[in-house]
């Protein structure tokens, strides 16, 4: 199987669907001959031409709002917001119209756009350019929020993301793009939205993550496995809908529960999850539940060295999990 | 940062060593209305043959005491209210807490989590312990209906409370009564247990001490001048019986759910009887102490035990018990196994008397040594060939004692 970048996996992912299907329609900054400012949609204004492959204005609010009225009227657009920072101003279109449409218009409209945006720290991006903000949207119901650890689900997820008839959002790690590869199918295959995957089995501590904080979890039960602890690793996937079931299923065998993302912490998706478990499968847990999260401060410092207390690392969450094993 | 609100603090009977389930207050260091400090003395608490003053965990006033000297109450239960002038108030420090995982697990099997061993933070009982100690259990199903363990097995051969026509009856009018102390109790409820669960047999043998005591006779003055501790006969018989455990382990083993645990290290308690009760200190790792080693931490274990100062380690992983029963002009006696221990054994007075030595008759100093032993885990064959070693060993004693 060939060995892929996420950001490789994201293009062909695009490119796939876009020849399968003539109403996906790409919308975002720079994204025409330029080939966006990460290079995910490199060469495809070449292939599929101004119409298929729109450069648009600096105006986020008007992106989505054309990709919504486009997507009513039988197109399927897929946008590119540069960074989830620049988000914002299209707020009120994803959350009060996107997300609303098929229930404001009883079922007779719908909307299906793709909003893709990079994300996260740790590529000295600092307040305008490191940003999570899943939180935010999983908290809107009407949409869905998808945010893959690799390049394999990346690709997967995408497909699923354009087939689905309704609003995701495509949170893609920017400093996953160049340094995660890993084997990806040739050719278009979906993996599911609202399905979490155990991406690695054991039985002493759940440790749930998505994004890229979930290959740090992944390295630390590397690094754990040494030292005798055996760790489960779930990645959500999608933090929206969020699968419960699968983080109970684990709870109930390990009775530890770790979650860890980059976003902050207070009123994360780790909050969430943690409430979930606590509802469900309180008779199985057997320590506190521990989240990890970014500190309840204002943004991303530039500092490097600042930055990384900010960021989660493999360290942070052995640590963590350690003290949890010996709970 | 959550801040609590300064308030009364509820202070509760501390947990003072593992497995303890309740304590007696012995007396108020502070009374009503008394201001106390952060980690000033409050009160002195008792359980389990220890006692310990316990400081109080934050600066304030006592306020109202909830169990008066002499209350026996069991761990996290309050004691007292202290309200501090105006900082935050500490929570109530809890009991034994278990996770909810564990107190359904123990709940759902009708096992007690206090009874399983845990492996946690601060010996925390995890739901791993739990679900291993089910297994063992369905490993070994009992073969007799396992006893409720609520049951408490002191009270059981006590007359029924609420019965006051009875306990009357039961005490005529010169009759003093006092209620069990915190000890008193303890060995009830502990003789009872071993009485009740191990078919105790008991044995003796005859051991010919006469070339210890003499060599002792010369010695022990200048190793009184030397050590600062007396030179008796029981480290000389807990030497011997230490080796000897080492030698043959199954006399150094415990019956644990069907299970006979041969311990890896040899633990010797040594009971020290009190003006209440007695007590067992433990030397551990007797087997690799001298005999002036083992008469230095006798000395020392029996001056703690007599002044109170025992703590729960030096009380706790004995493997096997000696007791010198002798010092009381005994000459045999049946001691009550201790602390589900495989064996006892007592030294009981050494007595010159008339002995058959080959064709002419000796006066001798002969001791008893008599060993209960716990019928399911050791037979006659252990205890006869333990016994033999440990006679062999004492009666080869001779000048020059080796110290």
């Amino acid at each position: 199987m060939p060995v892929k970048t996420y950001l490789a996996s994201i293009h062909d992912g695009l490119e796939e669907a876009m020849a399968q299907d003539p109403t996906i329609v790409l919308l975002g900054e720079d994204i025409g001959p330029r080939g966006g400012v990460f290079g995910a949609t490199a060469g495809l204004f070449a292939r599929f031409g101004p119409d298929r492959v729109i450069d648009t204005p600096l105006a986020e609010g008007a992106i989505v709002g054309v990709a919504i009225g486009m997507a009513m009227n039988g197109f399927r657009p897929v946008v590119e917001i540069q960074f989830v920072d620049f988000i914002l101003p299209a707020v009120d279109q994803i959350v009060s119209e996107a997300a609303k449409i098929r229930y404001r218009s009883n079922n007779d409209f719908h909307c299906p756009i793709v909003i893709r945006a990079p994300y996260g720290g740790g590529v000295h991006g600092a307040l305008y350019h490191s940003q999570s903000l899943e939180a935010m949207f999983a908290h809107v119901p009407g949409l869905k929020v998808v945010v893959p650890s690799d390049p394999h689900d990346a690709k997967g997820l995408l497909h699923t993301a354009i087939a689905d008839e309704d609003p995701v959002l495509f949170f893609e790690h920017k400093a996953a793009y160049r340094r995660l590869k890993g084997e990806v199918p040739d050719g278009p295959y979906e993996v599911p939205i609202g399905q979490a995957e155990v991406k690695r089995p054991g039985r002493d501590v759940t440790v749930v993550a998505y994004g890229l904080v979930l290959q740090h979890a992944l390295a630390a039960a590397e690094e754990l496995a040494g030292r005798g602890i055996d760790c489960e690793v779930i990645d959500l996937r999608s933090v929206l809908p969020l699968d419960v079931a699968t983080v109970v299923a684990s709870v109930r065998k390990t009775g530890r529960l770790l979650i860890a993302h980059e976003d902050h912490r207070i009123l994360g998706v780790g909050s969430e999850v943690a409430a979930a478990v606590a509802e469900e499968a309180l008779f199985d847990l057997d320590a506190p539940i521990r989240r990890l999260g970014a500190p309840f401060a204002p943004a991303m410092p530039y500092n490097p060295a600042q930055e990384q207390v900010f960021l989660l690392d493999a360290a942070h969450i052995a640590r963590e999990v350690e003290a949890l094993a010996q709970f | 940062m959550p801040s609590s609100e300064a308030g009364p603090v509820h202070f509760c009977m501390p947990q003072l060593g593992e497995s303890v389930t309740e304590g007696q207050v012995v007396r108020w260091l502070k009374q009503r209305g008394e201001a106390v400090g952060r980690y000033e003395p409050l009160v002195e608490v008792t359980s389990d043959k220890v006692s310990a003053e316990v400081p109080s965990p934050v600066a304030g006033v006592l306020a109202e005491i909830l169990a008066d000297a002499g209350c026996v109450r069991p761990v996290g239960a309050p004691l007292c209210v202290i309200h501090p002038p105006s900082t935050p108030a500490a929570p109530c420090a809890p009991g034994p807490r278990y996770s909810p995982a564990v107190r359904h697990l123990a709940q759902l099997h009708g096992i007690d989590p206090a009874a399983v061993p845990g492996t946690g933070r601060g010996g925390r009982v995890t739901r791993r312990d739990v679900e291993q100690a089910l297994a063992l259990r369905a490993a070994s199903p009992p073969p007799l209906p396992a006893a409720p363990p609520a049951v408490d097995p002191v009270r059981e051969t006590l007359p029924p409370a609420g019965d006051p026509a009875g306990a009357a009856a039961a005490r005529g009018s010169t009759d003093k009564s006092a209620p069990l102390s915190p000890v008193r109790r303890l060995i009830a409820q502990r003789t009872l247990i071993s009485k009740h669960t191990a078919p105790h047999a008991w044995t003796l043998v005859e051991v010919d001490l006469t070339g210890l005591v003499r060599a002792r006779e010369r010695v022990k003055a200048a190793f009184l001048e030397r050590e600062g501790v007396p030179l008796t006969y029981l480290p000389f018989v807990i030497h011997a019986v230490a080796r000897t455990l080492r030698e043959i382990p199954m006399m150094n083993a415990t019956l644990v759910d069907e299970h006979i645990i041969l311990r890896g290290a040899v633990h010797v308690g040594v009971a020290v009887g009190l003006e209440d009760g007695v007590v067992v200190p433990v030397i551990r790792d007797a087997d690799a102490l001298t005999v002036r080693g083992l008469a230095r931490a006798l000395h020392e274990r029996v001056d703690l035990a007599r002044r109170g100062l025992l703590s729960h380690r030096d009380v706790a992983d004995g493997t096997f018990t000696v007791n010198n029963s002798g010092a009381f002009g005994s000459i045999a006696s049946f001691p009550i196994l201790h602390g589900a221990q495989a064996a006892m054994l007592t030294l009981e007075a050494i007595v010159p008397r008339p002995v058959v030595v080959g064709e002419g008759i000796a006066i001798r100093s002969m001791v008893n040594l008599c060993l209960s032993f716990d019928h399911r885990v050791l037979d006659g064959t252990h205890v006869g060939r333990f016994l033999q070693r440990v006679k062999g060993r004492l009666e080869a004693l001779a000048e020059p004692l080796d110290l």
